[in-house]
């Protein structure tokens, strides 16, 4: 399963700027609010689940070379952050609901390795 | 035509600045000349319409310059071809349907002075010309677009240049000892820029030939010390690296407030950290442990009031070393 067909189902938004995300391919996903619980347990390229919308989870999320980042409860980050974000090609994406219901439809899709 | 200045009512400060991205970039320092077709297909005045016609179809263009005497004198868009067909007039000279203003560009000017013209005209292409207006060449949108991706591959190809050389810097260098020591100053409460110094430090990593597991490893252990030094200290810290071929030494320390108990603090889940801190995210008690996890080696020395030094260190064997290239390991002979 690859990036686009995760937006499209999940009806996410991307934040960041436009790029092919069908070359994409989650290796799984995690989800937390603590950071340093996403630096032990996130694994390479996978989705990272949160509500955290801040500076930081770019920085996070580069070091861990996650796939991407959903972003739940509506959440705004900075413009500063998504530029950020661009810079260190990031993606991130923006849904209203909240994580327990992206992960339950993300694990519904077929995304189950974490 | 003279070239249009750049806007004079927007101010480049360093915001804006950093929001131009690389292409836009391109776009002022590549010249036309650069990206344009040269010797383009040309037609003289005296040309027959019907010939004009058969010559697009041939050559696979939809617009020529005209040309006498190396002057520029017009051009011949699709627009005044379809003119001329409406007209049945295919026996008719190029002089008498082609568009006579011509807008120009010249050889030397940024390539972002054409768009600019692109955007205002809505023209297909552009003749080039030199300081004496004779034609040089033709611009068309695509012209520019392949001259920048091709702009951006070499980009590309520097990078890795670039991540080559680092990647043999040790090798050249001779002495008993060589190392590569890496300094961040780290301000404390600058949430901002939490997360910099590790992105440095394993970009600079990946450049000299670590593998990205080693680089990542050692970007969790600096990210989570310099976040450390971010939350708890009173006036920050530095983050120092010392990176050579078969190690990475990191050292992080501070002038206070120090940790009273260390042995606490190293247990997963115990925080210091403030309600505000935890909102952010931080503050789950879980940085020392991950650096723990993700160092071979690491001691705490603290003492309340005086400060902290946090000791990490990563070894590399023989296939992992970093700065020497990939002969000299073969060199070495692995094991």
């Amino acid at each position: 399963m690859n990036l686009a067909q995760i937006v499209d189902q999940l009806h996410l938004t991307l934040l960041t700027e436009p790029r092919d995300l069908t070359e994409l391919q989650p290796s799984g996903g995690y989800t937390s609010d603590l950071l340093s619980c996403v630096m032990s347990g996130a694994k390479q390229r996978s989705l990272w689940v949160t509500l955290q919308a801040h500076g930081n989870i770019v920085a996070v999320a580069a070091l861990l070379d996650l796939c991407a980042v959903i972003i739940t409860e509506g959440a705004q980050p900075e413009p500063a952050t998504i530029e950020k974000a661009n810079q260190e090609g990031i993606i991130l994406l923006s849904t209203n609901e909240p994580s327990f219901a992206v992960v339950g439809k993300l694990w519904e899709i077929g995304l189950r390795s974490c | 035509m003279t070239p249009t200045p750049p806007s004079k009512n927007v101010l480049i400060n360093d915001q804006v600045a950093e929001n131009i991205t690389r292409t836009e970039e391109l776009a002022y320092e590549l010249r036309v000349n650069e990206v344009m077709t040269s010797s383009p297909k040309i037609l003289s005045p005296e040309m027959i319409m019907r010939d004009v016609v058969e010559m697009f179809r041939k050559a696979r263009i939809s617009g020529a310059p005209v040309v006498q005497d190396e002057n520029l004198v017009g051009i011949i868009s699709m627009e005044d071809l379809i003119h001329c067909l409406c007209q049945s007039d295919l026996d008719a000279q190029a002089s008498k349907y082609m568009t006579r203003n011509v807008l120009t560009v010249k050889g030397t000017d940024p390539v972002v002075e054409a768009l600019k013209i692109f955007v205002s005209s809505k023209v297909g292409r552009l003749p080039v010309i030199d300081d004496q207006g004779r034609l040089i060449g033709i611009l068309t949108k695509g012209d520019i677009t392949r001259g920048l991706l091709k702009a951006l591959q070499r980009d590309i190809q520097v990078e890795e240049i670039r991540k080559y050389r680092a990647s043999h810097l040790f090798e050249d260098i001779e002495s008993d000892r060589t190392s590569l020591i890496l300094r961040y100053n780290i301000k404390p409460r600058d949430f901002t820029h939490g997360g910099a110094a590790s992105s440095n430090i394993k970009r600079a990593l990946l450049r000299l030939g670590a593998s990205p597991q080693i680089a990542r490893r050692c970007g969790i252990a600096v990210y989570e010390a310099e976040m450390n030094l971010i939350i708890h200290t009173l006036r920050g810290g530095v983050i120092r690296v010392e990176i050579e071929p078969n190690r990475i030494s990191i050292e992080a320390y501070d002038d206070g407030p120090g940790i009273p108990d260390v042995e606490l603090a190293m247990k997963p889940g115990y925080s210091t950290a403030s309600e505000e801190i935890r909102e952010l995210g931080f503050g789950a008690g879980m940085g020392l442990a991950n650096i723990a996890r993700c160092v071979d080696n690491m001691v705490i020395e603290s003492v309340v009031d005086k400060g902290t030094r946090l000791k990490m260190r990563i070894n590399l064997d023989k296939e992992e070393s970093v700065g020497e290239g990939y002969s000299s390991r073969l060199d070495g002979g692995i094991s």
